[in-house]
């Protein structure tokens, strides 16, 4: 039975909703519709900068001007790479601690939890130094390795509250059948695995896009994600608005149409399955 | 099921991330502990053994009070605004209305912002003297622009950062009351309990958990906050904006104390631990491994 709801409290309802969301999402439509400015058109009253004529000019120089493409495929090697990493150590890690869990599967469990807490400030100098002896600074190798293992209890976490809603007893079933262990794995276990480790792998990119301890600490140009090269932004580029919201307006797209899709998994992956 | 075979291939699969993450967490800590107790400056050449000298010089610096002050606000406002706006939002978004996928979609963009940008994109766009957004505004209305940042630097940040931590709260609520028993809401109803009753004797006690799972893992990230502080105020002006992650930063990277640093991050993993402590108990609570 649906609850007692007239139509004008709906009505009301959606406008005080939409308008909120309206000024939540502000910030970014206004970055967005900056960055189809031109630079002496940005700066200009709230009223006058919309009215100003539209441009792309903006995008042709962040490019010409920053090497944009660099950073933008040192996001995309770090977060995926990372991301890939992180899984293939993590999937089989998961998988067992999901299907043959032993008496210290929990404790196990809960100690991985525990590195995570731990903050990265407390490990700054050694990583720094290590990175520095290693002539690790600025190389997307060094980061790679960083990413996966910050992210790694996440990922462990989130591939075992997936495999574990796998019922056991699909599996006898299928053995009854007459399955063998091949068939098993690949015609019923994997496409029950395959949705979890596909939204690990969407929460876990998004995670390592926006990063920004590490990126920041352990990179200058060569390396750098789209975090610190928007950093270099800080002063005195940053009066250049119609840029800068050009070169946000790159850098935040592919994630926040990854996140719309990942909103579910988002709850479950950053809580650790406390909250479903 | 589980035989001693398949035991022995678990362990196997398991090993990798344990290894890795055991020397994740071991090599580095031990080397910050090890370094905290040296006279270690990159600038000047050999170490040597220095007691506890590092942490007394660390905790007596009044820069640490003022850090640890500017911490303890930061994510305490942080914290206010985001559980308070998530509660509310949240029970907005539970409502019936039209385009409610689209307002969702709306409200948690902020968190897949990364910190550089929502960091500079206010600090520019908005909180600018001369032409931000504000600023205009405030001219508009014949009102003197504020500069933000350096006249409430502390303030600004936590707006900053608020706006990037709403979504997380407001979404994870949203998550828990759209599992609130619908049944027992209308039971409730017919039995004559008002809106604000209904609210607070079923919904409240429905949602203390997930109130408090946010509450701890915001905690754990909002200590940690720093990029937004490199980005718009550097820590200042002074120290009044400086958090503790920032003054090791400072301490470590930008005067190349190597042995101060250090101890400034022992005191750091110190402070998450006692978050850390509660958090992972209230997650152990609910795994039924």
């Amino acid at each position: 039975m649906a609850r007692k709801s007239t139509h004008t409290r709906k009505i009301a309802v959606t406008i005080i909703a939409w308008a909120i969301g309206f000024v939540i999402f502000f910030p970014i439509l206004w970055t967005i519709l900056m960055s189809f400015k031109s630079e002496g058109d940005a700066i200009k009253a709230p009223m006058a900068m919309l009215a100003a004529p539209w441009s792309f000019e903006s995008y042709a120089e962040v490019q010409a001007r920053s090497n944009y493409s660099l950073h933008f495929m040192n996001s995309v090697i770090l977060s995926v790479g990372s991301t890939l990493l992180a899984l293939i150590i993590a999937v089989p890690a998961a998988w067992a601690m999901a299907f043959v869990p032993g008496k210290r599967t929990k404790d196990l469990l809960m100690w991985m939890l525990s590195t995570k807490m731990m903050p990265a400030v407390g490990v700054l100098v050694p990583m720094y130094l290590i990175f520095r002896n290693f002539g690790l600074l600025d190389s997307r190798s060094g980061l790679v390795v960083v990413l996966t293992l910050i992210n790694l209890p996440i990922v462990i976490w989130m591939l075992y509250t997936y495999f574990k809603e796998i019922p056991g007893e699909i599996l006898e079933a299928a053995r009854m059948d007459g399955a063998s262990l091949r068939a098993e794995i690949l015609y019923v276990l994997t496409p029950m695995a395959v949705p979890g480790i596909a939204s690990t792998m969407l929460l876990n990119i998004i995670l390592a896009w926006n990063e920004a301890f590490w990126t920041l600490q352990l990179t200058t140009h060569d390396a750098a994600p789209l975090t610190q090269f928007i950093a270099s932004y800080s002063s005195p580029e940053g009066l250049f608005y119609a840029k800068l919201s050009a070169a946000s307006t790159m850098a935040i797209a592919p994630i926040l149409i990854l996140g719309w899709f990942s909103q579910k998994q988002l709850v479950r992956g950053l809580t650790f399955g406390a909250v479903k | 099921m589980a035989t001693a075979h398949s035991r022995t291939a678990a362990r196997l699969m398991v090993s990798p991330a344990v290894i890795l993450l055991f020397l994740w967490m071991i090599v580095p800590l031990g080397m910050t502990i090890y370094f905290s107790f040296l006279r270690y400056n990159l600038l000047t050449p050999g170490t040597s053994f220095a007691g506890f000298d590092n942490y007394y010089y660390f905790l007596t610096n009044p820069a640490f009070w003022d850090a640890l002050r500017n911490t303890i606000t930061l994510v305490v406002g942080v914290l206010i605004i985001t559980v308070f706006g998530g509660i509310g939002l949240a029970l907005l978004l539970d409502q019936p209305m039209w385009g409610q996928g689209i307002v969702r979609v709306l409200v948690i963009a902020p968190f897949f912002v990364m910190p550089t940008v929502s960091a500079l994109v206010w600090k520019n766009m908005f909180m600018n003297p001369v032409n931000g957004m504000f600023a205009h505004i405030a001219k508009a209305i014949g009102l003197q622009p504020y500069d933000f940042l350096s006249q409430s630097p502390l303030a600004s940040i936590i707006l900053i950062v608020a706006w990037s931590w709403l979504p997380f709260s407001t979404l994870i609520l949203l998550t828990a009351l759209q599992s609130l028993d619908r049944e027992q809401q209308e039971a409730a109803e017919m039995d004559g309990a008002s809106w604000l009753m209904r609210f607070w004797y079923l919904t409240v006690p429905h949602l203390t958990r997930s109130i408090t799972v946010v509450i701890l893992i915001q905690t754990i990230f909002l200590l940690s906050v720093f990029a937004e502080i490199l980005v718009t105020t550097n820590g200042g002006p002074g120290t009044a904006s400086t958090n503790i992650p920032f003054l090791v930063y400072a301490q470590s990277l930008l005067s190349f104390d190597v042995g101060g640093g250090s101890a400034g991050g022992i005191v750091a993993v110190i402070l998450a631990n006692i978050v850390a402590v509660f958090l992972m108990r209230m997650i152990g609570k609910n795994l039924d491994a």
